[in-house]
């Protein structure tokens, strides 16, 4: 099989101003991915498909992955000037110098939602090619392209990762919840979800249990206190 | 009004046979609970396997699986109850005439298990419907299922048809129909029932 390398060359070739990344592996697997903009992902992904010497025609796995927001902490020289006051002078009298300075300043990177889909091929008998696409943020702009007119298979998964994350699929011919209920308003495998409070009973409670149920205590135990 | 045993077995050397009203009305309820026909996850392998001839619960007379809550007399909830399963699970029980009985089977049945801290399981099936048999294990080996049913039996042949603690089909006050949760935008509404499950008190 083509290495990604040449996956990516060949898709550029094909399907001409597409934003195609290789995000690197480092583990012993070194299982490279590449990194596709939503804007043409259905037609590489047909282009996969449909390619002869790829035909990947086996989508066996969508999945989702959440990255919170980052704080990134630099530490920057920065110079600025500063009144001292004057060796041997009269008190009072300064004068201004020069000083260098470290300072630490910090940014935000945004986070986002990425779904990752593993291909095979049965024709060809290889594979995998892992294909990942990243939403612009993970509030109001989680929202992707849809690929199960090109993979029928990713019909329920994406409906999981509908469910699941939050992700929006566009062109996906029933975006309903899969695991949960319609009524449920969370997504419970974002890292920011919080689950309901019913740590009421833990008899052996541990970690991060312990701390709920003593927190849920606290909470009961100050509700039942006010009136 | 019991009979001595003693008389009893006496009488029974005699030919003659003596019992009571209670005695016989319990041998027959206990003798042939029917459960309901359904299971919720891999504790349902294991509950399949106690009807097979290995374990044989035909032995208790419960072999008959019914299809429908309205013909059965126990319900086995064999295996983990997720939070989208629970209304439909109380419902059935609504729907089984009285006499009725739950055996709660498995640690996620009477717990939630090893998913007990997940957003999706419901922490034990007793927080909406009375549990008569609790069974741990993971799942409970097909004997520790009979156990139950030997368990269960016992606590039929204790009932008195008067009295406090009757069954409830002779109880005109007991409560017949159990409050279905509702879907709610984070959970289920309520979360438990508090007319049947109040948070145990826990000794350190």
């Amino acid at each position: 099989m083509k290495t990604v390398e040449e996956i990516r060359a060949a898709i550029l070739a094909a399907v001409p101003g597409a934003a195609v990344t290789v995000l690197p592996n480092a583990s012993p697997s070194a299982q490279q991915s590449l990194l596709i903009g939503a804007e043409h992902a259905t037609a590489i992904a047909k282009f996969l498909r449909d390619d002869e010497e790829l035909a990947l025609d086996f989508l066996s796995n969508v999945t989702g992955v959440d990255w919170l927001d980052k704080e990134i902490a630099e530490k920057v020289k920065v110079t600025r000037q500063v009144a001292k006051p004057v060796e041997g002078g009269e008190p009072g009298q300064v004068q201004m110098m020069d000083e260098t300075v470290e300072e630490t300043r910090k940014h935000v990177e945004p986070g986002y939602l990425e779904v990752v889909y593993h291909l095979f091929s049965v024709a060809k008998k290889h594979g995998p090619v892992v294909l990942r696409m990243r939403t612009a943020n993970r509030t109001d702009k989680a929202e992707l392209p849809s690929l199960t007119p090109v993979w029928r298979s990713a019909e329920f998964q994406e409906r999981e990762v509908f469910d699941l994350f939050g992700i929006v699929f566009k062109g996906h011919p029933d975006l309903r919840r899969i695991l949960m209920w319609d009524e449920f308003k969370d997504f419970p495998m974002r890292r920011d979800y919080v689950e309901p409070d019913d740590f009421e009973y833990e008899p052996t409670p541990h970690d991060e249990v312990l701390k709920r149920a003593q927190a849920h205590r606290a909470h009961v135990g100050a509700a039942e206190a006010k009136p | 009004m019991a009979v001595d045993q003693n008389l009893k077995i006496e009488l029974g050397k005699q030919g003659i046979v003596v019992t009571t009203l209670e005695e016989l009305y319990n041998w027959g309820r206990r003798s042939s609970i029917w459960p309901m026909q359904f299971g919720l996850a891999c504790c349902a392998i294991e509950m399949i396997a106690t009807t097979m001839a290995r374990y044989d619960l035909a032995r208790f007379g419960s072999e008959v699986f019914r299809p429908s809550p309205r013909q059965a007399d126990m319900m086995i909830i064999s295996g983990t109850v997720t939070k989208k399963m629970a209304p439909q699970v109380v419902r059935l029980y609504n729907q089984m005439a009285e006499p009725r009985y739950v055996i709660a089977m498995g640690a996620c049945a009477i717990s939630g298990g090893p998913f007990k801290q997940g957003y999706n399981v419901l922490k034990g099936i007793d927080r909406y419907i009375p549990v008569d048999v609790h069974i741990p294990g993971c799942p409970p080996r097909p004997e520790a299922l009979i156990q139950a049913f030997m368990t269960l039996q016992k606590k039929i042949d204790g009932q008195s048809l008067t009295g406090e603690d009757r069954p409830r089909h002779l109880d005109k006050d007991a409560q017949g129909e159990f409050p279905v949760p509702e879907f709610g935008e984070h959970d289920l509404e309520p979360a438990s029932n508090k007319g049947v499950w109040t948070v145990p008190t826990i000794i350190k």
